[in-house]
């Protein structure tokens, strides 16, 4: 039977979409962070002159729509490689691509911001390299570039929108689904925000918290 | 023993070492005095080997610093240096300051660490304050807490690249007193400072820094009393 009003099937339908949201979101997030903290390392230690050809790269992710680069890393990959790979697997690497780019940068900034001094100090007491990087500068370099992170999470998250471009279907696009049936685009899209509200808002809150329980030094 | 040997160190085009040439005896205390600008804190990162040299051998314990080969976090652990800025790690207490190093380089067991940090600490009057964060200190205890820092990792030398230079006057004394402290325990020492009265007290032997240039050595009374080169006459009168 054709429904035209909103049922309890239509919102778990939703919460499906989220669902797809959050897993894209945290692939996304997950893989960009290490990528980004390896790009953003790499930056720092090699200087600009050798982290040309990266962060020329990086910057060509960072200066195209995200909705082009799925586009065209869809249509690279299954009509130039014609590998058969998901539109879920391309959204997932483009957007841990994108999430990287500017990952990295937040990491580089992260590190800059640690004082030279305790680095010679730490060096000076026989750390190593590697010691001197997870002792005193990840956690100094985190406290600094976490807001930013947080703020790049929330980011990946909404723009995660755009991979319905790829046919998978995400929040927004569950709500497309929605709208084509029950004609109803305004109601709906302030139920999709509630639902894209109910899932930043704790990671913001978790952020929030995070700060605060660091800011003692 | 430390032996620098026609040491030599530019920064561009200016040379700030032009040609030291210095032997440092187990036990002995050296203080080095001289203007801004004249070399000395230079020299200290060099014999630890956070600044790479031109010329010449800086040899420590036999060990040349500055050769492809030396294994500089393991030299280091022999050398200890605390600096201007007391470089306190902001995110750890106090007591994690100081066992940071023993846990990580030495590898020792966390009681062992702990234990060692908190003699160390105890030594340098801030038993009461492990576990407080060090923003929360003055400048001389954050610079008392650098010391115990170095010390726990119990190096044959202490080098001391001006450490009151930084710190309100008031709280110099409670620094100069840890300094007497170790000099009066045998610890061999390399003092950069600019409290004359304490190079007076503590040291073995004063040299004087000029325009990258050692002028002059001696005994403190010898060299406070009767001092031989010009610029070391002008900058003891200056300093009066």
């Amino acid at each position: 039977m054709f429904e035209t009003a909103l049922t309890a099937k239509d919102l778990i339908f939703l919460a499906k979409g989220a669902g797809m949201t959050l897993v894209v979101t945290a692939i996304s997030v997950f893989f960009g962070t290490i990528l980004g903290i390896i790009f953003g390392v790499f930056r720092y230690q090699v200087g600009p002159w050798w982290a040309a050809p990266l962060t020329f790269v990086l910057d060509v992710f960072r200066s195209i729509p995200l909705l082009i680069q799925l586009v065209l890393a869809n249509a690279f990959v299954t009509t130039v490689l014609g590998i058969r790979i998901s539109g879920f697997t391309v959204a997932c690497g483009v957007l841990s691509l994108y999430t990287a780019a500017y990952c990295a940068e937040i990491v580089r900034g992260g590190i800059e911001s640690v004082p030279p001094n305790l680095r010679r100090a730490a060096r000076s007491l026989g750390l190593s390299w590697g010691q001197d990087m997870t002792q005193i500068v990840m956690p100094l370099a985190t406290r600094v570039a976490l807001p930013s992170w947080i703020g790049l999470a929330l980011g990946v998250m909404k723009d995660s929108a755009l991979v319905y471009i790829v046919q998978v279907v995400e929040l927004l696009k569950s709500t497309q689904i929605l709208i084509t049936r029950l004609q109803e685009p305004l109601f709906l899209l302030m139920v999709c925000g509630a639902f894209y509200f109910l899932i930043s808002f704790p990671i913001a809150r978790f952020g929030g918290y995070l700060e605060k329980r660091w800011s003692h030094d | 023993m430390i032996e620098i040997q026609n040491v030599r160190k530019s920064f561009g085009s200016l040379e700030v070492l032009k040609g030291i040439d210095l032997t440092v005896a187990k036990g002995e205390v050296l203080t080095i005095i001289g203007g801004s600008g004249s070399g000395k804190s230079t020299l200290l990162t060099c014999i630890n080997g956070l600044e790479p040299i031109d010329s010449g051998k800086i040899l420590v314990d036999g060990t040349e610093v500055h050769a492809k080969s030396t294994d500089l976090n393991k030299l280091r652990q022999k050398i200890g240096i605390v600096f201007q800025q007391w470089n306190a790690f902001p995110h750890l207490t106090v007591l994690e300051n100081v066992m940071l190093a023993p846990r990580k380089v030495l590898g020792m067991a966390k009681a062992d660490a702990e234990a060692m940090a908190v003699k160390q600490l105890t030594h340098v009057g801030l038993a009461d304050k492990l576990n407080v964060y060090p923003t929360r200190m003055s400048g001389g205890q954050q610079q008392r807490m650098a010391i115990a820092r170095a010390l726990a990792m119990s190096p044959d030398y202490m080098l001391f690249d001006e450490v009151t230079s930084a710190l309100d006057p008031q709280l110099v004394g409670e620094v100069l007193d840890t300094l007497r402290m170790l000099a009066s325990e045998g610890m061999t020492m390399i003092c950069v400072t600019h409290e004359m009265k304490f190079a007076r007290e503590v040291s073995d032997r004063v040299a004087f820094f000029h325009k990258g240039v050692m002028a002059e050595i001696a005994p403190p009374a010898e060299l406070f009393g009767a001092p031989k080169d010009a610029d070391l006459q002008k900058f003891l009168a200056a300093t009066h």
